[in-house]
């Protein structure tokens, strides 16, 4: 029995010893976690500005689209030149939300990056333009769920004190439509986050592709695989305590 | 009649929802310092005339003038004209992302161009008078629904508008709560307030109105003073009406 113990502390040893010299091989010789630390930043780099571009063009295009099925019927009816502005907007808006929903992620970014955007330099402003391109798509519907949600007497209340349609929105219906769709709005970044994975593709080194290089030359799999997918999980499970704490802050406001 | 003073000129006002004819043809005038009471029968378009006054419901046809000035015209300015006709709805509608306060003064610091100072000022002497002054920082869903209705009757008040409009405004309240809120409504009359108010309360008809509308079926069948309408009704629809109703 004591002999069994025994062998079992002995390989234990051995193992962690194997992990240390793996870890050393992987990340402390030549650098290496600089590579990790410079392909977390690109992932990092191109999911804000990719968010920040998707929320932008998700709201344009979910208060295009409601306005179209809310009070396009009224504007018609009055004529002149708004309506057809509206009609035209809201065509071009379904047909991107059609194109970008209908294809590929990675097909999306090789086009932006060896056709549309070819002149641009720079790799890593093509991703945050495809990605936020991308993005904006789901972001939009999701905003238009939620302007949906908001109770129809709000905007009434708003257009009875006299504001127009675009200030009912943005004092009345906006702000209580970003309560509503906070958790799925954090479902979406998730999503982000991980897919900017696929930057690779186009010869960005991300978090993915740093841990894909050092596999390449040390030619270890376990150790770089397992410590991106542990980078990814932290920042998923930080990025969704700080939106629960947000959703809390919000709710207290009303009561 | 001294046509100066018509706020509110209703022509020949239509309004249908689809194949669904709502209103058919009603006429009314409004003048400065009524009390028009609104009754009928539910779904007679009541609450459909009343929406249409401030075009929350775009009439299908005839027209609609107010303080002379055709707002049913297409080009008109429509809401400017909502600044001065202040609604109040049976849902209440508070913002409920807002405190009291901040409901109140909104839109007169948007759209009145009033400083936060004077707005407030504003807001809190109104909200002294219906007994709400120590509400102002708390948020809409912390109140009873009798309290929101009067924050949603002050709030409306803050824009000083010619003319309020009461859409059922003490349906949706425990019956306990009604008489607080028609206790405002009254005394808001007797300051001269115009109001067009439809409601089910007829004692607040027959007390407080100035001119009883009885509509059924999209029509205005009788429109008297509250006396002569409730003691002598002539339409048998609307003898009809009263005698399950009173």
């Amino acid at each position: 029995m004591n002999e069994w113990l025994e062998n079992l502390w002995q390989s234990v040893q051995l193992w962690a010893l194997d992990i240390a010299a793996e870890f050393h091989l992987n990340f402390i010789k030549g650098n290496r976690w600089q590579m990790l630390v410079k392909g977390l930043g690109n992932t990092m780099i191109i999911t804000f500005f990719a968010l920040i571009i998707g929320i932008v063009l998700g709201v344009l295009v979910a208060v295009v689209r409601s306005t179209y099925d809310t009070n396009g019927e009224a504007m018609k009816r009055r004529g002149g030149f708004g309506y057809g502005l509206l009609k035209f907007f809201n065509g071009i808006c379904n047909v991107y939300l059609t194109v970008i929903r209908g294809t590929p992620m990675v097909v999306q970014l090789m086009i932006m990056y060896f056709v549309v955007l070819v002149s641009i330099e720079n790799s890593v402003t093509v991703a945050v333009i495809a990605f936020g391109i991308n993005s904006g798509a789901y972001v939009a519907e999701i905003f238009r769920s939620g302007i949906m949600a908001i109770d129809k007497g709000q905007f009434e209340a708003g257009r009875s004190l006299g504001f127009n349609y675009i200030q009912t929105m943005w004092h009345i219906v906006v702000p209580q439509m970003f309560k509503v769709v906070l958790p799925t709005l954090c479902n979406e970044f998730i999503v982000l986050i991980k897919e900017t994975s696929i930057a690779g593709y186009v010869g960005i080194m991300d978090l993915t592709k740093a841990g894909e290089i050092i596999r390449g030359r040390t030619f270890s799999a376990f150790m770089p695989l397992i410590v991106v997918a542990i980078v990814y999980l932290a920042i998923v499970m930080l990025l969704t305590w700080l939106v629960g704490l947000l959703e809390r802050r919000l709710r207290k406001s009303e009561r | 009649m001294n046509a100066d003073n018509v706020l509110i000129d209703v022509c020949d006002l239509q309004k249908s929802f689809g194949s669904i004819h709502v209103l058919k043809g009603v006429n009314a005038q409004i003048h400065r310092g009524d009390v028009m009471v609104v009754i009928g029968p539910s779904g007679s378009g009541k609450s459909t005339f009343l929406r249409c006054l401030n075009l929350l419901e775009m009439p299908t046809g005839g027209q609609i003038f107010f303080d002379g000035e055709e707002i049913t015209a297409p080009k008109a300015n429509v809401d400017r004209h909502r600044q001065k006709m202040g609604m109040v709805f049976q849902q209440f509608n508070l913002f409920p992302h807002m405190t009291i306060l901040k409901n109140m003064t909104l839109a007169p610091m948007k759209l009145l161009g009033k400083t936060k100072q004077e707005a407030e000022a504003k807001a809190m002497e109104l909200l002294a008078r219906v007994g709400l002054a120590d509400r102002a920082n708390a948020y809409p869903s912390q109140l009873s629904g009798g309290q929101k209705q009067r924050i949603a009757i002050v709030r409306a008040l803050c824009m000083d508008p010619d003319v309020m409009l009461f859409d059922e405004p003490t349906s949706a309240l425990d019956p306990e709560m009604v008489g607080e809120v028609l206790e405002v409504m009254k005394e808001l009359a007797h300051e001269g307030m115009t109001m067009v108010v439809v409601t089910h309360e007829m004692g607040f008809a027959r007390e407080v109105g100035t001119d009883v509308v009885f509509i059924d079926d999209g029509v205005i069948l009788e429109q008297a003073a509250p006396e002569e309408f409730f003691a002598n009704p002539k339409h048998p629809r609307l003898k009809d009406f009263l005698s399950k109703v009173l």
